[in-house]
């Protein structure tokens, strides 16, 4: 008899279509579709779901916080990216 | 790592803190932020879980479907926070079954108030409007906690911990308004219940080991008396407007202070309790191993069942 324990899965709740699915949090279970079962009871009690994704921990592969410089800083000093780097003559009023 | 390294990082880290930013699971941490954050918050769930056994006591016994409904929902809800909480303290990687075994063996502490035996009806009136009430004082300033996973599930816990004090609130009028024997029954529960819920706030201020670093990581916002004063002071009015007596001959308003003064709480009886003297501790633990020994079969099974499903998708597979 296998004593092996059930694995963690991550859960994605979509409160209301035309929403994202968002992170809530994470549950044990057997196979996937307890795991949505399990889902459904733990974090949409109160009306929170309308679609849910359940994914095994494992497959996640999550970037590591020592990398932020290097992933996210070059980002922070391209301020052309936004577009109120450019210019406009008073008179154009919406662009 | 040297040991100015470490300096250094905790250094940033107490700083970042500081600055009210939320630490998450890959971060580097502290050791000591690590084990008192397992410490803190796989007690928490600990007591959501047990918390279930002296109500689930009276589910089948409701005086009505609407508080049936409403108990069932209660008791539902709380093995929801232990499970948000369970998760929570996972991402500090301390594994499910660890916390379990902490449990089963007495290792880990859950709140002490759930030693108490529940010997009436009222006694879910009672629980729901003073235990949850303490409760919710306690949890509402973690919402900020410095701990990302755990200040998340404290906001999914509190948004749902309201609708428990007030089903136990509306229980308690329904019986202070009712027969005499109700009333008795209602006032000898608020009897029973005040001082384990006054003592459920943690020991005083002077005699609280953790709560100087505590308070430092943003684990704790208030100090256990600051909490415990704001406790009396919303509560004795709820009694005073039903009709119920707060068992204290001490509590007196005091214009000065703009709160109440109270009487002294037997520390004695708290600690007898948290050393697993209390009347229920025994029978507490022994329902909680006893339904977890018993579902053995039930997880095993279902694990092999998934096994096997997927055996047979890979064999299809080739």
């Amino acid at each position: 008899m296998s004593t092996k324990n059930w694995p963690l899965w991550e859960i994605f709740v979509r409160s209301k279509n035309g929403l994202e699915h968002r992170h809530c949090g994470s549950l044990h279970a057997s196979d996937a579709e307890m795991a949505l079962e399990n889902a459904r009871d733990v974090y949409t009690r109160r009306n929170e779901g309308v679609s849910i994704w359940v994914v095994e921990s494992k497959h996640i592969t999550a970037s590591n916080p020592e990398n932020n410089g290097e992933l996210f800083e070059p980002a922070q000093d391209k301020v052309y990216r936004h577009p109120t780097f450019y210019d406009l003559p008073d008179e154009v009023k919406h662009m | 790592m040297s040991e100015d390294q470490i300096k250094n990082l905790e250094k940033e880290f107490e700083a970042r803190i500081a600055r009210d930013e939320k630490i998450e699971p890959k971060d580097w941490m502290p050791e000591k932020y690590r084990q008192t954050h397992i410490r803190q918050m796989s007690q928490h769930a600990h007591s959501e879980i047990i918390g279930m056994l002296p109500e689930g006591n009276w589910i089948t016994r409701a005086p009505s479907l609407r508080r049936k409904v409403a108990l069932l929902a209660k008791v539902q809800d709380e093995a929801g926070h232990g499970l948000y909480l369970y998760s929570a303290t996972e991402t500090l990687g301390i594994s499910r079954d660890q916390m379990y075994e902490q449990l089963h063996t007495g290792k880990a502490k859950y709140s002490s108030i759930f030693n108490y035996p529940t010997l009436t009806w009222a006694d879910m009136g009672a629980i729901g409007w003073l235990v949850d009430g303490a409760a919710i004082i306690n949890q509402v300033p973690l919402c900020n906690t410095s701990y990302g996973p755990y200040a998340r599930a404290m906001i999914r816990v509190c948004k749902e911990e309201s609708f428990h004090q007030r089903q136990g609130y509306e229980i308690m009028i329904k019986l202070a308004n009712g027969t005499p024997e109700q009333k008795e029954m209602a006032q000898d529960a608020l009897n029973r219940w005040w001082w384990p819920s006054l003592m459920m706030l943690g020991p005083t201020d002077d005699k609280s080991v953790h709560t100087a670093q505590s308070m430092k990581w943003k684990l704790k916002r208030k100090t256990n008396d600051e909490l415990r004063q704001q406790f009396i002071d919303q509560t004795v009015p709820q009694a005073d407007l039903i009709g119920l007596t707060v068992p204290d001959p001490d509590l007196k308003w005091n214009e000065e202070r703009g709160s109440y003064d109270f009487g002294e709480i037997d520390w004695d009886e708290f600690w007898q309790v948290v050393k697993g003297h209390g009347p229920m501790n025994k029978a507490r633990m022994k329902a909680r191993v006893g339904a977890w020994e018993r579902g053995q079969w039930v997880r095993d099974a279902a694990m092999a069942h998934a096994e096997k499903k997927e055996e047979r998708k890979q064999k299809q597979a080739v």
